[in-house]
């Protein structure tokens, strides 16, 4: 059957068509409609589906599943990666039990990433594990499938790394057929600390066992129809090696250019395919590495030239961006340096139209929020953000940001400011946010005797990603009625004294207490709660 | 069709477009196209600028549109759609929605509207009242994207044909909101 999927959604049917029972995962952009697609369909397709709290718990919850025998899918955006790290890393040790795929999605260019742009292909040189690439929609389908197949075999996890382009293209997906289930398996946890402790000394044997099933994976790399050569080789001077969408990028520049050099494109990242790359590389004077972000295989592939002793140049963040996306007119004017092709284009005049910047919608109660704060601080007030809707703080027509890091950062850093200067500080955070991160750095704002005062923006949902309930919403990702679990209540049991829940559409209640709040010794917390505007809007239709 | 047929489908944040590009895929498919398309998500999302990707043809490769090289700039939003000039060369036509979303340091209305005619001329530039024209008759402005699709179709700016219009709409669209997206696209026909 051919359907048009987003690549998100090829990454669950192929979840499916390998008969995956249990998803677990942290909304994220541009990853976040993997998990929404699982909570619409769990119940129907037999499978269990989650929004954990944060991504550390999400991994260790599919670790769980995988250990009791079943198959599981792990999904989040590229700084889940640095959370789930302390997890990770082990779990390559211990390898897993039924097999496990973990997606990691990046976003070269930063279009809903605040904090950085990661490169998380970096990780499997960390953990070892097995990475996979894909370039479209298909392939998103077909390297899901291929990454539960390489689990089973290999008894590891795979990760399937994505990026903004891949997650949030849409194409025609061929789908195979698959069976239907509709009760969930039930697994059966069976002791084996041997696999599953990671202790000294079987630890040290435990990375043996790993990098010997590593070398075992290069060897089915370099089988793998997943890294496939394109044209004629013997006939060129120059190659190309490149993976992701910027193969995509890659064939569109070339058709424009009238050119068809041998291109690599490697599906596998980790491990690579050294003897394929060998054979390819070998036949050309000079090979282009065209890659998105790091130079991470151009280094690779340059040493596995030197370690062979092949005389060839190896070029890529040279001639291309470090920074941002790829697209095929910028692989289109490397290529024509490279071959002398001439090529024009005539495009209208531009004419420069002021940024827009994202804003707070129509109805939004941080409009209320935001102006009432920054009228009530003294100068000189020092303002954390924090990830969400709320980082719109730091835009115009508010710009009262003073630092943005990663998930519940406001609450560290806020600390260490106030611990070192006399100035007020007002730190702002989300419900969501509070509950992935924020709440150790309150616990340790109360330990360390700091007294900021925090501000959480409880909108109701998790907004940012496209509206995930969290646990501060009485509902879970398969929707059911869950405890809703009350930032006052957890404030208070933290032991902050000064706690206090309102409606930030009541201005006179909200400036008195920032007003009582910012003149007390201990830390405060008040919780702006007031739902979110389309999330209203959407439940009156 | 020898080349790809390239569409920059362009507005603010909660207009409506990955719906409206979603339709337009499925009809791609229904009419035998391969099908691309690129959208962004999150933060974009919220109130700034959204810039869709999308292509159909024999087959596709890149996702993105190069510069220059755009068939048609749809565009929901008219600040947005000048912004997106910049995909455009001298053949490309504008079907724009004569609709602005006001913004904290955009240019005035009739700034953009003189730029616009200047750079893409009479014979490209198709500037229409959807928005008021769903308001008036529908009470609901957010569909100025299906009207649009329906005044693509109608005048053959794009190739596509309404039966597969219409056949993608009720492939994709929830029973709820059929009726009324199906309304919105058979305006243009009344």
């Amino acid at each position: 059957m051919k359907k048009v999927l987003l690549g998100n959604e090829a990454i669950v049917q192929g979840a499916l068509k390998s008969g995956v029972d249990f998803v677990s995962g942290y909304p994220g952009c541009p990853s976040a409609e993997i998990g929404d697609e699982f909570g619409r369909i769990a119940e129907k397709e037999g499978v269990y589906a989650e929004w954990s709290i944060n991504e550390k718990v999400a991994l260790e919850a599919s670790i769980g599943a995988s250990f009791s025998g079943l198959k599981s899918l792990v999904n989040m955006k590229s700084f889940g990666a640095n959370v789930c790290s302390d997890s990770l890393l082990p779990l390559a040790y211990t390898g897993i039990k039924a097999p496990m795929v973990i997606i990691i999605a990046d976003d070269p260019s930063c279009y809903s990433s605040a904090q950085s742009e990661q490169d998380s292909r970096g990780f499997a040189y960390l953990s070892h594990l097995p990475m996979l690439e894909p370039a479209d929609p298909q392939e998103c389908y077909d390297f899901t499938i291929l990454a539960f197949e390489m689990s089973e075999k290999f008894k590891l996890p795979v990760i399937l790394r994505t990026t903004t382009r891949v997650n949030h293209q849409r194409a025609i997906v061929q789908l195979e057929e698959r069976e239907n289930r509709t009760n969930r398996n039930v697994g059966q946890f069976v002791k084996n600390p041997h696999q599953f402790c990671t202790m000294p000394p079987r630890v040290l044997e435990m990375k043996k066992e790993l990098l010997e099933k590593i070398n075992k994976i290069e060897s089915f790399s370099e089988k793998s129809k997943a890294n496939k050569i394109n044209g004629k080789v013997n006939s060129a001077k120059i190659g190309i090696i490149t993976s992701g969408v910027s193969y995509l990028h890659t064939i569109s520049a070339q058709n424009d250019l009238g050119l068809n050099l041998p291109i690599l494109k490697l599906g596998f990242f980790h491990p690579l395919p050294k003897k394929k790359i060998i054979n390819f590389v070998k036949n050309f004077k000079k090979v282009l590495i065209a890659e998105e972000v790091e130079g991470y295989l151009q280094k690779e592939i340059a040493a596995i030239c030197k370690e062979e002793n092949i005389k060839v140049e190896i070029l890529g963040k040279d001639l291309l961006p470090e920074i941002g996306e790829l697209n095929s007119e910028i692989i289109r004017d490397t290529l024509a340096k490279l071959t002398g092709k001439k090529y024009k284009i005539e495009n209208l005049k531009t004419i420069v139209t002021p940024k827009r910047y994202p804003r707070l919608c129509e109805g939004c109660p941080y409009w209320n929020i935001f102006p009432i704060i920054k009228r009530i601080a003294p100068e000189n007030t020092v303002f954390g953000g924090d990830i969400g809707c709320n980082m719109i703080a730091g835009l115009p027509p508010h710009n009262m940001q003073d630092y943005l890091f990663s998930m519940g950062a406001s609450m560290g850093i806020s600390h260490g400011v106030k611990k070192s200067t006399t100035q007020k500080v007002i730190s702002i955070i989300g419900d969501g946010t509070f509950f992935h991160a924020g709440i150790s750095g309150l616990i340790n704002t109360i330990y360390n005797k700091s007294n900021p005062l925090i501000i959480v923006c409880d909108n109701r949902i998790t907004a940012m990603t496209g509206h995930q309930q969290n646990p501060g919403t009485g509902k879970n990702l398969m929707g059911e009625d869950v405890i809703e679990i009350k930032i006052e209540e957890v404030a208070r049991a933290c032991g902050v004294k000064n706690v206090k829940t309102l409606d930030p559409i009541n201005k006179e209640e909200m400036e008195n207490t920032v007003k009582e709040f910012l003149e007390k010794d201990d830390v405060s917390v008040i919780i702006c709660k007031r739902i979110c505007a389309i999330l209203a809007r959407r439940q009156k239709q | 069709m020898k080349k790809d047929f390239n569409i920059i489908m362009t507005g603010v944040g909660g207009q409506g477009l990955i719906t409206l590009v979603s339709i337009i895929d499925e009809a791609g498919l229904i009419e035998g196209y391969d099908v691309r398309s690129s959208e962004l998500h999150g933060l974009s999302q919220r109130g700034g600028s959204v810039e869709i990707h999308i292509k159909f043809g024999q087959k596709v490769n890149s996702p993105l549109i190069s510069k220059g090289t755009a068939d048609l700039i749809l565009g929901l939003e008219i600040s947005e759609s000048l912004r997106s000039s910049v995909f455009a060369g001298s053949k490309t036509k504008f079907l724009i929605n004569n609709h602005s979303v006001v913004y904290l340091g955009g240019l005035p209305v009739d700034d953009v509207l003189t730029s616009l005619q200047k750079l893409v001329g009479k014979d490209n530039l198709y500037l229409v009242e959807a928005s008021k024209v769903c308001q008036e008759k529908l009470d609901k402005e957010v569909l100025s994207g299906v009207y649009l699709l329906s005044y693509a179709v109608s005048k053959k700016i794009i190739p596509l044909s309404k039966e597969s219009v219409i056949k993608a709409m009720e492939n994709l669209i929830p029973e709820k909101y059929l009726e009324l997206n199906k309304k919105a696209f058979q305006l243009i026909y009344d």
